[in-house]
């Protein structure tokens, strides 16, 4: 299905950013290491701005190894420690609280343009045809409507403040040096789950898993059910990734055929004791180490460790709410 | 063959977990943790090379959808430059009720309840750094004065973490979210097919509220925290200056 406002549009926006900032990079001579680092985004953007184009001339296998490749050196040159920030001149906190002064709740309107637009567009745009296209991408409509909303956010930022598209992506290459590696985190993350699945590591954990199983004690099972799923959310940063391990190797067989539970609230709570382990671990590094990075923090775990009491807390919930209302 | 602990064939393919774990503890760069961990897998368990690189590359392309926080910085970005932060520290320090663990406690409700609603757009490169995370440390550091690095960054991970509790235990009520969708299917491939998308919403809404409960409960004490914390840390400077 085509729309106007495809997904590969998405994507060669953000290629284009990466695009620019990485030119931006390799002007800086206040980078030591400015080589190193435009050629990491420029890696990195490529993937973005080729990667269909790739797919169309060389076939997937072709382009997947490419992009393998790509993958490949960048985490090099991130593991070398190559990558760099230069050292530019800020505009200055006094300057900061003068236009806060002038521009005052302006500033506002448009950082909420954001979530503002986004909301309006997938509860409204959902069904917006243009000459009997579908406007938005009907599978991504979150990510197109953010896009859009990004969009209409630097439009009309750009009218407050009087200030050129330059300054934003200048401004952006600022945020992009101060989050670094972990902007790719996540994708990489992606990519270590791919290898687990084609290894089979699920399999293994639900095998050494089923080894402790006690089909008798119902209190056990349910434990070991949540416990499982909060663990192996743990190693896969994901719980989409270990629902279907651990419900299809403990919830189904033991609480839902043998003990009849209902499964309904089985699966409902066990996905959510999954999150519980999303909280807690580096692996679900788009809520957890990309946020660190985004706020500057010097401890990139600072997140986690808050996270981790309530957590705990919430999986004791789980046990104890799967126990009482799944079973008859 | 009987299942046991000691099956190579059972170990091989968990081989990469040990290596993410040593590796993030022992603080390599964790791209090169993860992708070292990947290779190392992937040959234990006979993938060849090219495989192995195939795979990388398919999921890597596959999950580009993740780095789509990169179109929210250039606004961010402008706007900070042009005092945003600023901005909402002074309109905080406004509003004399406002204190971090109120501030921190009203946004829990709002995006548990939106996600809970299928309502995106909040998130930490929309809301939590431009808006947020600046407004929480504002309004600790109009009470107590300038803060020192370490209580701002306790502040700004609150934020930060405000936003993934409430999000993660509020969207699964939403019955047309992902995860829903995918425990119906689930479900309906292992030959269970009386369970409804409605009705695991519904279920959600126990750990919903348990989570909104205890969240709560800890950021209601979060004000007094900062306070014993800035105070040690005074104590400390004097401390150290006489």
């Amino acid at each position: 299905m085509t729309s106007i406002i495809s997904i590969d549009l998405v994507f060669y926006l953000i290629g284009i950013i990466v695009m620019l900032v990485a030119g931006m990079t390799l002007r800086d001579a206040s980078n030591p290491k400015r080589y190193t680092t435009a050629a990491f985004w420029f890696l990195f953007g490529s993937s973005f701005l080729f990667g269909d184009l790739m797919i169309t001339t060389l076939g997937k296998p072709m382009t997947y190894r490419v992009v393998g490749l790509i993958v490949l050196i960048i985490a090099g040159i991130a593991g070398a420690n190559l990558l760099g920030a230069g050292t530019r001149v800020d505009n200055g906190a006094a300057a900061r609280r003068k236009s806060a002064e002038i521009l005052g709740n302006k500033l506002f309107i448009s950082a909420l343009v954001i979530p503002v637009i986004t909301v309006f567009l997938t509860l409204f745009g959902k069904d917006l045809m243009i000459g009997g296209v579908h406007f938005l991408d009907q599978k991504n409509l979150t990510l197109t409507s953010l896009a859009l909303a990004c969009i209409g956010a630097i439009a009309i930022g750009q009218r407050i403040t009087g200030s050129s598209p330059v300054v934003a992506i200048r401004e952006s290459r600022r945020l992009v040096d101060a989050i670094g590696w972990a902007l790719i985190l996540p994708q990489m993350l992606a990519m270590l789950g791919g290898v687990f699945v084609a290894a089979k590591t699920g399999t293994s954990i639900q095998t050494i898993v089923n080894l402790f199983v006690d089909p008798q004690s119902r209190f056990a099972l349910v434990t070991i059910y949540c416990l499982s799923m909060t663990g192996f959310t743990m190693i896969m940063g994901n719980a989409f990734a270990a629902f279907p391990v651990m419900t299809a190797g403990i919830a189904l067989p033991f609480l839902i055929l043998q003990h009849h539970g209902n499964p309904a609230p089985i699966v409902a709570i066990g996905m959510f004791a999954g999150y519980c382990g999303t909280l807690m671990t580096p692996m679900a590094a788009n809520f957890n180490i990309v946020p660190a990075a985004l706020l500057e923090l010097k401890d990139k775990y600072q997140v986690i460790k808050i996270q981790i009491p309530t957590a705990l807390c919430v999986l004791a919930c789980n046990i104890f709410l799967m126990y009482c209302l799944a079973f008859p | 063959m009987e299942p046991t602990i000691m099956n190579l064939d059972l170990l091989l393919p968990l081989i990469g977990i040990p290596i993410v774990v040593l590796g993030f503890a022992l603080r390599f760069n964790p791209l090169l943790v993860v992708t070292l961990a990947g290779l190392i897998t992937g040959l234990a368990v006979g993938m060849d090379f090219l495989a192995v690189l195939e795979t990388f590359g398919e999921k890597f392309m596959n999950s580009r959808q993740l780095a789509v926080s990169l179109l929210i910085l250039p606004v961010i970005g402008l706007l900070e430059r042009h005092g945003l932060k600023e901005r909402a520290q002074t309109w905080i320090a406004s509003i004399r009720v406002a204190s971090t663990g109120r501030i921190l406690m009203l946004y829990f409700v709002v995006r548990e309840t939106s996600a809970a609603l299928g309502l995106p757009g909040m998130g930490h490169a929309q809301t939590v750094r431009p808006l947020l995370a600046p407004m929480a440390v504002g309004a600790a550091s109009h009470r107590h004065g300038e803060l020192p690095p370490h209580i701002r960054d306790r502040i700004a991970a609150h934020a930060a973490a405000c936003d993934n509790v409430a999000h993660f235990f509020g969207e699964d009520v939403f019955i047309a979210f992902g995860a829903v969708l995918l425990m119906t299917a689930f479900l309906k491939e292992n030959g269970i097919t009386n369970v409804e998308p409605l009705a695991i919403g519904l279920w959600a809404i126990p750990t919903a509220l348990c989570a909104l409960v205890i969240h709560l409960f800890r950021l209601s004490r979060l004000d007094a925290s900062i306070a014993r914390q800035i105070h040690e840390w005074q104590l400390g400077q004097a401390g150290g200056k006489s």
